[in-house]
């Protein structure tokens, strides 16, 4: 047990740290998300930034333009971009699923022609899993595909779909079979989203902006070649992508947690706190103290064993309900102006915005319900509930 | 960065895990016998030069096990304070102690010497009345020290603070301890007891508490082997560290034995059941020393008024005035 960063880790934190201060943009500096973050140039160009100081897909393969690092590198590089209060590359969905599916189940070829582009933000990626029918339980999936000489053809309707409306990939799940049902006849495709029969709606939020969006396909043929995974399989591949969407997150959301309390301190010490308001802002202090810890122990059991320690399931489950706390927490510490809106609010309508988006928190990337099932069937091994 | 146990400290809980369950009421000389009296206490003092990571195991597991004894008054609390020859003679299985860091003084009833805090220093009492009190939690007495005479002086009140620390961060992993067992309990019950034709932890109702238990105990767990490893090192984060600790993890095994004790149904409230052992050790454990509200109060003030103006800067002690 040390929980000092190794010489080799102090070096790239440094290294990392002088970086930030020399290339971070002023103005993406504690960029509220959502939405707007991705709109404009300034976002690729950050990304492509990141991405050429070597700094994207830190852990991945070398030979698919990844650094090949230990995963501690990646943890260190999310505490130190919460730290600089840098936005994330815009290639969410990409980096965090896409990208791992791809070198997992992908052939040779598909690796070389869509990696580096997704690494440098070039090419930005959906996914299409949920459908009207098929949410929590992703086994319902309709979407249809049928392989014609040498394409499948699509037909049917995905939704919830972050990112669809900029994005030039979607990985989606498809029913090939027909006769099938639940987890069996169910193939995984890559799909051009600009292929002729792919129409896009943006759905409005709770926010007002539209950060997600319903899919149609209809006759959309997609070349059989992008097929990952076998024909039937898609199922296999698909829980790939979500064990990497719930695995690598852990960080990433101890990062957000992060900026979000230093922001809330910031706050109390601007506007004051009560004591019933400072005794829960040590309490969320705490709460991330814990789970950063926690996500250091999962980390370190990945690092000897290969597979990360099952306390690493519930990073996403705090992080959502500490999250929606927290901006919480500052909309009362502003008091009555709580309720002033856009550029009337203190703050530029940061956290009144931060509230609003957190409500997504415990239903996006497995709502809280299915979490605490996987909890309670998969870690504590009590009796499945269906 | 690594945050796991060695073998050998892996290889330490089994056997004291293996230990405990075959003699649940151990007597200070087995201990000793263990080399549990003299973990940390310097080879050339006839301890085994080890850690408080090594400790840390230890309470973890005498929490699980409701030992009743002065392991905690004498190893988890006066220990910093003992001289290196009082310490050789701890690790020898051949005194314990206890020290009066509050009214209520922690196994007085088995602690064989006091400690007091004075002036400007720490001191061995000598004479005065020993009162023990009824406890909810009989297996952790608490009493009260009257009169008497400070006597050898120990050490200087500057060892205070790594007292604080060291004794919030062993109630901490004593309470993540008792807080796993209690959750064991339910988790064996709703896997085995059937009501309307199915085992109840199939219902959501039952086993969504139980998925937010394992969650508490995990937190805590993080929470303490952190506090731990910073008192091993002597790390400046160990007061706030172990603050935190001890303000989760006490009111966490209480949330927990609760949540326990409504899943067990009536047998949870019976005096049979070892349920209501644990919780009243939990209940015991959060209300010693700085409540969970009075430490925070602490950390919102270093946080708010003091040099700490976020969670980073706590980061950047480990990662860079340490790193390497």
């Amino acid at each position: 047990m040390n929980l000092r960063d190794t010489p080799e880790e102090a070096a790239f934190r440094v290294e990392l740290r002088a970086w930030l201060e020399e290339n971070l943009p002023a103005g993406l500096q504690g960029h509220r998300g959502g939405a707007t973050r991705f709109e404009g140039p300034e976002m690729r160009q950050w990304s492509r930034a990141l991405c050429e100081a070597g700094y994207v897909g830190l852990t991945w393969p070398e030979e698919y333009g990844g650094g090949g690092a230990p995963y501690t590198h990646q943890a260190i590089f999310l505490e130190e971009m919460a730290r600089a209060e840098a936005p994330p590359h815009v290639g969410v969905i990409g980096i965090g699923m896409a990208g791992p599916t791809i070198i997992a189940h992908g052939t040779e070829e598909q690796k070389a022609r869509y990696l580096p582009p997704l690494l440098s933000a070039e090419e930005i990626w959906c996914q299409g899993f949920s459908e009207p029918g098929a949410g929590s339980d992703l086994a319902g999936v309709r979407t249809s595909s049928t392989l014609e000489d040498g394409h499948f053809v699509v037909n049917g309707q995905k939704v919830w779909s972050s990112f669809a409306h900029i994005a030039d990939f979607c990985i989606l799940l498809t029913r090939s079979d027909p006769d099938s049902s639940r987890h069996a006849g169910l193939t995984y495709l890559v799909v051009d989203m600009h292929a002729p029969g792919v129409e896009v709606r943006p759905l409005r939020q709770i926010t007002g902006e539209a950060e997600f969006n319903e899919i149609f396909f209809s006759d959309v043929r997609v070349p059989a070649e992008n097929l990952l995974g076998d024909v039937g399989g898609g199922w296999q591949v698909a829980m790939t992508t979500l064990l990497h969407e719930r695995g690598t997150l852990g960080f990433a959301l101890q990062a957000a947690l992060e900026v979000q309390i230093r922001k809330l301190v910031a706050l109390a010490r601007d506007r004051g706190a009560d004591p019933l308001q400072r005794d829960r802002i040590a309490r969320e202090w705490i709460e991330l103290q814990a789970v950063r810890y926690t996500n250091y122990r999962s980390l370190s059991a990945l690092m000897k064993t290969g597979m990360p320690g099952p306390e690493g399931s519930i990073s996403k489950l705090v992080w959502s309900e500490a999250n929606q706390r927290v901006t919480k927490l500052a909309l009362e510490i502003l008091g009555p102006d709580a309720a002033l809106g856009e550029d009337n609010a203190p703050y530029g309508g940061y956290w009144q915005y931060q509230q609003l988006r957190s409500r997504g928190n415990t239903i996006e990337a497995g709502t809280s319900e299915v979490l605490r099932n996987i909890v309670a069937e998969r870690v504590l091994g009590l009796p499945y509930s269906r | 960065m690594d945050f796991t146990f060695t073998p050998e400290q892996d290889a330490l809980r089994q056997q004291a895990r293996e230990f405990l369950a075959a003699n649940p009421e151990p007597t200070w000389a087995q201990l000793a016998e263990l080399g549990w009296t003299g973990v940390s206490v310097a080879e050339e003092d006839g301890g085994a030069g080890l850690s408080f990571v090594e400790e840390a195991v230890l309470f973890e597991e005498l929490g699980r096990a409701l030992y009743h004894g002065p392991y905690f008054a004498t190893i988890g609390l006066t220990l910093p304070a003992l001289p290196p020859e009082l310490r050789a003679e701890v690790a020898a299985g051949e005194t314990s102690w206890t020290l009066a860091f509050g009214p209520l003084v922690p196994d007085l009833d088995t602690a064989e010497r006091v400690a007091i805090v004075g002036g400007d220093g720490i001191f061995e009492l000598e004479g005065g009345e020993r009162e023990v009190l009824a406890t909810t939690d009989s297996s952790r007495p608490l009493g009260v020290v009257r009169g008497g005479e400070p006597g050898r002086r120990l050490s200087d009140s500057g060892v205070l603070p790594e007292v604080e620390a060291r004794s919030q961060t062993a109630l901490a992993l004593e309470a993540s301890g008792v807080a796993r067992l209690a959750l064991e309990d339910a988790l064996e019950y709703a896997s085995s007891r059937e009501q309307f034709g199915k085992k109840i932890g199939v219902y959501q109702a039952v086993s969504h508490p139980l998925a937010d238990s394992y969650t508490r105990v995990e937190l805590s767990r993080s929470l303490a082997l952190w506090a731990a490893w910073c008192v091993a090192t002597g790390d400046a984060q160990a007061p706030i560290a172990a603050s935190a600790a001890k303000a989760y993890a006490g009111e966490s095994a209480v949330w927990v034995c609760e949540k326990a004790i409504q899943s067990l149904g009536g047998l949870g409230f019976t005096w049979e059941h070892r349920l209501h052992r644990l919780y009243k050790r939990a209940l015991a454990i959060e209300s010693f020393g700085a409540s969970g509200t009075r430490l925070r109060a602490e950390i919102a003030a270093s946080l708010l008024e003091g040099d700490l103006s976020g969670p980073t800067e706590l980061q950047d002690s480990v990662a860079l005035t340490r790193g390497g």
